[in-house]
């Protein structure tokens, strides 16, 4: 009888619950063929790049199975990350907003094209099946949401003035520029959906308003983060316009509101310390900080265009109007 | 002693050009092998094809060569109400109780399927209705695709669209649409309608079914829900019966305001809704600091864009006087370098006109200007043997009250006027029934938003003309109708505000 010294998942028996991170010697022998290990790089300026500190660590399941060898992020990725979310601010915001709209549509088209591999890798890190094919598909239901929105929000947050001077007077909504965001760290309360869903809301709104971002990944749960990067990467989405970092709050939090070419920051827990922390560090350039730290992602609170507006910026324009024959006033 | 008077040449600084130097285009034509039209086309009701209960057809044809191109069904009183109750009952079970979000995923595969199908509806467009393949291909059918796009995208998002109101959609829409945008107009009436959660019966235009059928088939291939799209061909009579339907909660029509009014009058009594979308006699006005040659552009575009079957194009010329003589000399130059020929040609500007009884109409009108004593300019281009065809054309000398300026040729005719002041001008502009859209050609932007207040139209271009977007509300002031589509304010037309 052949002795089988590799531990099986600690997961339900009746997955097929075999990590693709953790070769069994059986299904070695059973098929002949050995796996190809995947290598979980970051996401900056539309390319896989390796922290450029070479470091890594190693998050676990719930079993303490591990995962991945996961890029330790590093302050010098950040910057590098802002470099290429800055660059790529002309660019995004200068497209049509219909033109957004149809490339957050086909985000939405290449999840929906991978939803195994996404719900596979969920239930690497916790979740059951069940839970992790809902999850799967309200964050494909969430893309759609906001590509639909692109190119409406703007007519419902903007207004024409009737001042009282003889002036065409418009307000409209415009992007920030780039933006800081700490993705969801984790999947407690129930509904913060960290691994993919929590992910996913918080960038949508932020390009979909026209801005680019640099994203930190949930520490404990950053496969899907990295996945879904090479889901942009196919989406016709241009490189720089979200950039996704792996590593450790504790250790970037502070880079991220201190950095003085980023406009907003956006976080999700509810650690007063580190939101004190960022209140105050933050303001050296005066970025625009929100905190999503009591949101069910889970349900329709977690979509909205006043997400979107979060990270807009409202311009006022003034135009004089010709007094014809005494015409007074205008719009 | 008599002085001599010395007359002093007046110096001219516009160059005579020729035309005649025997440089011609070659011929560039779009294949036809893209497009599958079938021999025959049966009624699209309940997700499937339908026999007419009459059992006839009718033909239709390509107006650039008169040659059939396929026959479609000839609805009768009956098909429509075999087709409101399909639609009724779509809606009733299916469409109403739907969540939003999932009705929204409908609407954009259809929207997707219109790209992905692109060449094959523009090539049908240009074949069915006559306008050139340019047009069709960059701006019909693009801009019916962004169409979908955009209004699937309000489907889950109405809580947002009325402030302090919550919607409920309408019911059952019958909708007739004209033969100038067969393939757009099909989108600008289906997409708000069902996206707000409404179910449709549409009749396209009895000279343009095909690129409505083949829309029928892209709907099929969706899997949208049986009975929420019907589209049924035939003429007025069918038109008529949808109209008169008592199961009908809204009629949408875009049209001639003849039949608007026949239309307003048939519902009257009922509780049911309409918009419409009507004729108009667009004013298209030139001041003397308006960039001339993109003024020019401008006009021939407004006026000559579609052989003229649009709406909202700029039939009506007012040039100030101080530069009238010159835009009129650029006027009577570019029409000479406008090609027109077959629609399948990518060189072809003006394509054909859609059908016998239309060029008939432009003919007569062309014949009252000159009755009217306008002076008739038309360029000297050669038209094709077969076919309807007319050359651009232009009437200087025009008056306010001649028919010529007051009445909706929709055709490829100008008619020209002169003004002095921006007072005379408004009202001059503003002195028609119609109030679809209007024009402005000026450098000076106050002038612009002066004007743009004061014209009484729906639509107002400055310094650019025909341009259309899903998110731009289109419709008119007046006897142009009301109601509007497109954008934010285009969710009204199909559902009740509470």
């Amino acid at each position: 009888m052949e002795k089988t010294s590799i531990k099986k998942s600690s997961l339900s028996i009746s997955e097929n619950g075999l990590s693709p991170r953790t070769p069994s010697k059986e299904k070695k022998r059973s098929s002949g063929r050995l796996e190809v290990l995947k290598t979980y790089k970051i996401y900056i300026g539309g390319q896989f790049p390796r922290t450029e500190s070479g470091r890594y660590y190693i998050p676990t399941n719930a079993a303490g199975k591990k995962l991945a060898n996961i890029c330790l992020s590093s302050r010098k990725d950040f910057r590098d990350a802002v470099l290429a979310a800055r660059g790529a601010v002309s660019g995004w915001s200068g497209r049509a907003a219909f033109n957004r709209s149809q490339i957050l549509y086909r985000m939405a088209e290449m999840l929906e094209g991978r939803k195994a591999q996404f719900i596979d890798e969920l239930i690497q890190q916790d979740s059951t099946k069940a839970k992790a094919e809902k999850e799967v598909n309200l964050a494909i239901d969430r893309l759609i949401y906001y590509a639909g929105w692109c190119d409406k929000f703007q007519q419902l947050f903007s207004s024409v003035n009737p001042v009282a001077s003889s002036h065409f007077n418009f307000s409209v909504p415009e992007p920030t520029g780039v933006v800081s965001i700490i993705a969801p760290q984790s999947d407690l309360p129930a509904g913060r959906q960290g691994s993919l869903l929590g992910l996913v809301s918080v960038i949508a709104p932020v390009i979909a308003g026209g801005n680019t971002c640099v994203v930190l990944a949930s520490e404990t749960k950053p496969l899907c983060a990295v996945t879904f990067a090479e889901v942009l990467n196919s989406s016709d989405l241009p490189g720089g316009v979200v950039n996704i970092l792996t590593g450790k709050p504790s250790e970037l939090a502070s880079w991220f509101v201190e950095h003085m070419d980023v406009n907003a920051t956006i976080y999700c827990e509810n650690n007063s310390d580190t939101q004190k922390m960022m209140r105050e560090r933050s303001a050296v350039n005066l970025k625009r900080i929100t905190f999503y730290d009591k949101i069910n992602w889970n349900t329709d609170e977690g979509q909205s265009p006043y997400f979107i507006m979060d990270t807009q910026e409202i311009k006022t324009t003034w135009h004089p109007i010709e007094n014809i024959a005494g015409a007074g006033g205008g719009y | 002693m008599a002085t001599k008077k010395k007359t002093v040449p007046k110096k001219s600084n516009t160059v005579k050009l020729k035309f005649d130097t025997g440089w011609s285009y070659a011929p560039a034509p779009e294949s036809r092998s893209a497009a599958t039209i079938n021999k025959q086309y049966d009624l699209f009701i309940n997700g499937e094809w339908q026999k007419p209960s009459s059992n006839k057809y009718f033909d239709t044809i390509n107006p650039a060569n008169e040659e059939k191109l396929s026959e479609v069904a000839d609805a009768n009183a009956a098909d429509v109400d075999a087709a409101v109750k399909a639609a009724r009952n779509a809606y009733e079970k299916v469409w109403k109780k739907m969540p939003a979000k999932e009705r929204a995923k409908y609407i954009f595969r259809i929207a997707r399927m219109v790209q992905e199908k692109a060449r094959e509806l523009a090539i049908i467009e240009s074949l069915d209705g006559g306008k050139p393949i340019r047009e069709s291909r960059d701006f019909d059918v693009p801009t019916a695709g962004n169409h979908f796009f955009y209004y699937a995208g309000w489907a889950d998002k109405l809580e947002y669209a009325f402030p302090n109101r919550t919607t409920e959609p309408l019911g059952v829409a019958g909708q007739i649409i004209p033969w100038n945008f067969p393939l757009l107009m099909a989108a600008w009436k289906i997409a708000p309608a069902i996206a707000t959660g409404n179910t449709v019966v549409l009749k396209p235009a009895e000279t343009t079914p095909l690129t409505a059928l083949k829309l029928a088939e892209i709907i099929q291939e969706s899997d949208l829900p049986p009975g929420v799209v019907n589209i049924i061909t035939g003429a007025g009579a069918t038109g008529a019966a949808i109209v008169n339907h008592p199961d009908v909660n809204k009629i949408a029509f875009t049209g001639s305001t003849d039949v608007g009014k026949i239309i307003q009058r048939a519902i009257a009594g009922t509780n049911k809704k309409a918009t419409l979308e009507l004729g108009g006699k667009a004013a298209n006005i030139i001041f003397e600091d308006a960039p001339i040659d993109q003024a020019v552009e401008g006009v021939i575009n407004g006026i000559y864009f579609n052989q003229g079957h649009v709406c909202c194009a700029g039939s009506r010329l007012y040039v100030q006087e101080s530069v009238a003589k010159e835009v009129i000399r650029k006027l009577k130059d570019r029409i000479e370098s406008l090609i027109v020929g077959d629609p399948m040609d990518k060189n072809t500007d003006i394509g054909a006109i859609n059908s016998r009884s239309q060029l008939d109409i432009i003919h007569k009108y062309i014949s009252i200007g000159k009755k009217e004593g306008a002076e008739m300019y038309e360029s000297s281009c050669r038209l094709p043997g077969k076919g309807f065809f007319c050359r651009p054309t232009l009437f200087t000398n025009v008056a306010q009250s001649n028919r010529i300026a007051q009445e909706e040729i929709f055709g490829p005719v100008l008619a020209v006027l002169t003004f002095r002041t921006d007072d005379e001008v408004i009202e001059k502009a503003n002195n028609s029934p119609y109030g679809l859209s209007a024009g402005v050609w000026t450098d000076k932007g106050s002038k612009i938003f002066n004007m743009t207040r004061r014209m009484r139209a729906g639509v107002i271009w400055a310094n650019t003309f025909n341009k259309f977007d899903p998110s731009s509300p289109f419709g008119g002031y007046k006897e142009s109708g009301f109601g509007r589509e497109g954008g934010l304010h285009g969710l009204s037309a199909y559902v009740n505000v509470v």
